[in-house]
């Protein structure tokens, strides 16, 4: 009876400790959108393309609120200055001020290029929380920079993604996400991104630099970078109408 | 004796009307299919150099390797300084900067919104430059359907069918949405300047033609160019001459490892083109050649015929003392005043026929719908000097021959025979 009573608790114990220790990659992802989500958001940043024959910076400013609407104006270089993209739940706008024109984006061209850089506008518009659209499974664990991650194999529970697949590495300690791998539905991988220099801001933890990598394209990857961001402001409703990308 | 032998043609009707009929249909068919044959082939290759290939084209190396995505990202920098080189190296060759681009033509309604749009495939050329001669070359004055050329920077035409489709007007902005040659989304307006058809179907399609400084200035490449195409002075693709040019341009970039330097490639050397260069120029005699043949045959059958038809009056000849080889000569120069009259009546009708379809062309539009390659869809023959004495081969010489090989039987006659023959 000593004995039986000794195993369980030593059994006990082992679910205690080593469960503490890895939450369940479904909880895992849950923390992650807690830092990476918010119910509304302004930043400035600035996206290096290194393209094959140059590099060039694009700096912009982002409002957006929850994944539904987002408002991006661009402010340098000087041929990209005064665009805008207005996103409402699924649809994406593009107003040029050389043009006058607000063109709607639909179809495959949102599969194509943000400003040349390795994002598309599909992976701009997807903005949902990865607990809504993903199941996740823990497969290991993996130190990146010093820093231990766990890894996470994410596949898609809804049909409207991007990406039927991911893979995670997840900062044990902050739930930020270290480098991403994304997959299509036959297993190809199509992009790659790492993620660095995470701050803490208004009590979350934020990575402040990613730099995306398109598999099928050629260059040197685009480096994003987040130079201020707050999170939770009164951004008012205005901003996010067709009126105010010719404004 | 010629005299006497023309008199004889004249009044026997049966001696001279149908041998000719038959010597001058016969040389028609030949000269008329000789045309045929080198319009069409020729049309297909220019209509492919002068639209897209060049008689030379240089690029960079890296976007002659992906030259079927028509990659701008890849176009050659400095494209003015490469232009002047070349000019100065080859001054023999007209030389033209052009970008190929594809995108979206969008055209807005009265509050900017997309009214209508569709995909277009556009072709930036210089058509505003004194010394430019690409509107001559793509004969875009004479496809003009509507409206006008392009006079000013900010105007463009389309193809009419895609005007249509689009329900745009003379006068009216449309947007251009395409890439740079960064990768960005472009947006540039353009004013619809006219409408054009090219009586091709790829190029009727969904075309839009813009200068190209706009096309420059649409797609960020400022002093870029996606391709050089050299023209040949004589309007016409030399393989030898171009693969010659191109191997000499490539020579001095021999020790360029760099993917971006640029890279010579004659008509040829692009895509399936290669291939129908050969074909057009082992085919194109090939076919000439088995038509010669069969038209000698039947025109060789018919000198014989004429001159077995005339058995009878040549035993009388000889009954009567005329000697053989006069007979034989007066036989063979008849033939030779018949090839000829029938070879220049013939040639005269054959270029005939072949000046009104030179003009005025056979539409074939309707057999080449979902065609991938630029074949023209209305046929024209082309008539070359060799047209005016082609028609020789067959008209005169099978002709004669024939008659020649016939006579031969006048030597075979027996006098002592001759009155017996007769009598039956």
């Amino acid at each position: 009876m000593v004995k039986m009573k000794t195993v369980i608790t030593t059994i006990l114990l082992f679910i205690a400790v080593f469960g503490a220790a890895q939450p369940a990659a479904n909880e895992i992802i849950k923390k992650i959108d807690q830092n990476m989500s918010s119910e509304n958001r302004v930043f400035e940043s600035s996206m290096t393309i290194h393209g094959k024959r140059s590099s060039r910076t694009i700096t912009s400013k982002t409002w957006s609120v929850g994944d539904k609407k987002s408002f991006t104006e661009y402010l340098s270089p000087a041929r990209e200055q005064g665009t805008k993209m207005l996103k409402l739940e699924n649809q994406l706008w593009i107003y040029s001020p050389s043009t006058d024109r607000t063109i709607q984006i639909s179809g495959h061209m949102l599969r194509q290029s943000v400003m040349g850089s390795d994002l598309s506008y599909e992976d701009m518009m997807d903005d949902r929380k990865l607990s809504d659209t993903y199941d996740a499974v823990v497969t290991g664990t993996e130190e990146i920079d010093g820093r231990k991650t766990w890894v996470l194999e994410l596949t898609a529970k809804v049909e409207d993604v991007a990406y039927a697949r991911r893979k995670l590495w997840v900062d044990v300690e902050r739930f930020v996400p270290l480098r991403e791998e994304l997959f299509a539905k036959s297993g190809q991988l199509l992009k790659q991104s790492t993620l660095s220099d995470v701050i803490q801001k208004q009590g979350r933890w934020f990575p402040t630099k990613i730099v995306f990598k398109d598999m099928l394209k050629q260059g040197d990857g685009t480096e994003f970078k987040i130079t201020d961001i707050l999170f939770n402001q009164d951004i008012p409703d205005h901003v996010f109408s067709k009126a105010s990308l010719k404004m | 004796m010629i005299r006497f032998l023309l008199k004889g043609l004249f009044r026997d009707k049966s001696r001279s009307r149908l041998p000719v009929l038959v010597v001058a249909t016969g040389v028609m068919l030949t000269v008329f299919m000789h045309t045929y044959i080198t319009g069409f082939m020729g049309d297909t290759i220019e209509m492919n150099a002068r639209f897209s290939l060049g008689h030379v084209k240089v690029m960079t190396r890296a976007y002659a390797e992906n030259i079927s995505q028509v990659p701008n990202d890849l176009a050659l920098m400095d494209a003015g300084s490469l232009l002047g080189e070349l000019n100065s190296k080859f001054p023999e060759v007209n030389w033209t900067p052009r970008i190929q681009l594809g995108g979206l033509v969008d055209a807005p309604d009265e509050t900017g919104e997309t009214r209508s749009q569709g995909p277009a495939i556009g072709m930036g050329i210089d058509l505003l430059s004194a010394e430019s001669r690409e509107a001559g070359r793509l004969n875009i004055q004479n496809s003009v359907v509507k409206g006008r050329m392009i006079q000013n920077t900010g105007e463009a035409l389309l193809s009419h069918d895609f005007s249509e489709k689009l329900n745009v007007d003379i006068g009216d902005d449309i947007t251009l949405i395409g890439t740079t040659m960064n990768g960005s989304m472009s947006m540039y307006n353009f004013k619809l300047a006219g409408t054009v058809s090219f009586g091709t179907e790829g190029l009727d399609r969904g075309t839009i033609i813009v200068d190209i400084a706009d096309a420059q200035a649409a797609l960020d490449m400022q002093d870029a160019a996606g391709e050089v195409l050299g023209f040949f002075e004589s309007g016409f693709y030399d393989d030898e001459q171009a693969v010659e040019l191109a191997e000499s341009f490539n020579a001095s970039y021999d020790d360029d490892q760099d993917e971006y330097a640029p890279v010579m490639k004659s008509l040829s050397q692009q895509g399936s083109m290669g291939q129908y260069v050969k074909l057009s120029d082992v085919w194109g005699i090939y076919i000439t050649l088995v038509f010669i043949i069969a038209m000698a045959l039947v025109l060789w059958n018919a000198g014989l015929l004429g001159g077995l038809r005339r058995y009878g009056e040549f035993g009388v000849r000889l009954a009567m003392g005329e000697e053989k080889n006069h007979v034989y000569m007066s036989l063979v120069y008849e033939s030779i005043f018949i090839g000829i009259a029938g070879t220049v009546a013939g040639t005269a009708i054959g270029l005939f026929i072949s000046a009104l379809v030179q003009k005025y062309g056979i539409d074939i539009s309707g057999m080449m719908e979902g065609a991938s390659m630029m074949i023209p869809s209305t046929i024209r023959t082309r008539i070359t000097p060799v047209d005016y004495y082609i028609g020789f081969i067959p008209g005169l010489f099978s002709t004669v021959t024939g008659t020649m090989l016939a006579g031969i039987g006048i030597y075979r006659r027996k006098t002592s025979q001759l009155f017996k023959e007769l009598e039956a």
